[in-house]
């Protein structure tokens, strides 16, 4: 029997963010890396206060970014050694509808964490109160697009050995552009020269093309991986 | 169309033909390196600002442009090998891949190297060379794709689909970068506003691109027939092949 589409997209988030929650270390374990390279910046850097001001934003972008990385690894691997990927091919339901479903889940659980915790390394790295908002704004904005550009190289790779380190190497030059405008908003509120909205503008436009465009590019490449 | 395609698109046919063509774009190569290389090296007149150092230009746009074209090519290739399923695209676009990368390399290290003397410094976060830099890393990404799968159908459908996300990407990398710049400070040095470019300098760099590009044909060709050899070893056209040269 067929249920709707938007049925069977909820059981698939639903599904994930159980299955997360029963390995939620997993989750823990990226938001600790977060937390420990952030933390890294200013014993290597010095503890000065406006020196650190002045690098947080970048530091909290790259970190973001890098945490988001080691994520992608987790977001396929499972379902492809277990089999439930085969089915969701095989399922009545458009691929990329499932896929959509499943990156939405992994940000939930990845990005939105990441966000949420931001200000609280962003006072370790001195930020400025006023780009707060921007910061939490712009890692909303754009760990999203991370975790959906992320996955297609992430569906690439798997049962490729050496895949974990193949990934951060194709998708680290497709994030420059998000890192770029992420980080750049941040300096852009925590400065006075410009306003970050421009940025935030760009950062958004970036989420609804990846939003419309990076699903299905996933959903061929675990095409290609489970032929 | 597609079924003209595949008719020459059958790797033992282009090995044919390729074999006639190859001899000709070889010497249209040499000809043309030694008369660009002629012509940028000795006849056209030092520059009035940098003296006898921006001939490196001759060598240096060419290969500029031809990393930019060769990543066209690969995902135009990658894509109809994905799309249509033609082998031969498949083998073009594989072999692609280390020439654009070697030109992109190229390009960045000539590029530094001519920009010592001018700038006083061996690189800037120019637009322009920031993004000429993430090509590099797209095709190293490209690369390591295909070599870490070893079934050669599933290396080019995934590697088609690592050029082709990489293609879409490249404007949107360019003009971030681009803006990332003009947003963040005025340009201090840009490389667009060269004096204005004589005849006289023009000729030889279009000379050297046409080198270039001639240089790609052949070398694509020479790569892609040994890798038609090497992936067709087992059929009896290639052992007759070797039959006759050993």
């Amino acid at each position: 029997m067929r249920g709707s589409l938007l049925g069977a997209m909820r059981a698939v988030f639903i599904r994930e963010l159980l299955l997360f929650w029963r390995r939620r270390t997993e989750v823990a374990n990226i938001l600790v890396f977060f937390v420990i390279v952030t933390t890294l910046f200013p014993l290597a850097v010095g503890p000065e206060r406006r020196e650190l001001a002045h690098i947080a934003p970048g530091v909290l972008w790259v970190a973001a970014l890098l945490a988001t990385t080691l994520s992608l690894n987790q977001l396929f691997i499972i379902d492809y050694t277990e089999g439930s990927l085969d089915q969701m091919l095989l399922s009545p339901y458009p691929l990329t509808a499932l896929v959509f479903a499943k990156l939405a889940a992994h940000w939930v659980l990845t990005g939105l964490p990441l966000a949420l915790l931001s200000p609280l390394l962003a006072i370790q790295m001195a930020l400025p109160d006023k780009a707060m908002g921007t910061l939490v704004l712009s890692l909303l904005l754009g760990t999203p697009i991370l975790t959906l550009i992320g996955a297609i190289p992430a569906a690439l790779t798997l049962g490729v050995r050496g895949g974990g380190v193949l990934v951060s190497l194709l998708v680290l030059p497709l994030y420059t552009p998000v890192l770029i405008f992420g980080a750049e908003a941040v300096a852009a509120a925590a400065g006075q020269e410009f306003a970050a909205t421009a940025h935030l503008s760009l950062l958004a436009a970036f989420l609804v093309l990846a939003l419309a465009f990076a699903p299905l590019a996933c959903a061929s490449a675990l095409r290609v991986s489970l032929d | 169309m597609i079924k003209y395609l595949h008719k020459y698109g059958a790797p033992r046919r282009f090995y044919a033909i390729s074999g006639r063509v190859l001899p000709w774009s070889a010497v249209i190569t040499v000809i043309l390196f030694v008369s660009g290389l002629y012509l940028g090296l000795y006849w056209a007149p030092p520059d009035y600002q940098q003296g006898d150092a921006y001939r490196i230009m001759f060598v240096h746009v060419p290969n500029a442009w031809m990393s930019m074209m060769a990543y066209m090519a690969l995902a135009l290739f990658a894509a109809a090998g994905y799309i249509w399923n033609i082998r031969l695209a498949d083998i073009l676009a594989k072999c692609t891949a280390p020439l654009g990368a070697s030109f992109t390399l190229c390009a960045l290290v000539t590029g530094s190297i001519w920009g010592k003397p001018m700038w006083g410094t061996w690189w800037v976060w120019d637009a322009r060379l920031t993004s000429e830099l993430v090509l590099f890393f797209l095709y190293v990404g490209y690369m390591a794709v295909q070599a870490s799968i070893e079934d050669p159908r599933r290396a080019a459908h995934a590697s088609a689909i690592v050029a082709i996300v990489g293609v879409i990407n490249v404007p949107i990398i360019h003009y971030s970068v681009y803006w990332w710049h003009t947003l963040h400070q005025p340009a201090s040095i840009t490389l667009t506003n060269q004096p204005k470019i004589y005849i006289t300098m023009l000729i030889p760099l279009i000379v050297m691109s046409l080198a270039f590009m001639f240089f790609y044909l052949t070398m694509l060709l020479v790569r892609a027939r040994n890798e038609i050899l090497v992936r067709e070893k087992d059929r009896q056209w290639v052992r007759n092949l070797a039959r006759k040269i050993v």
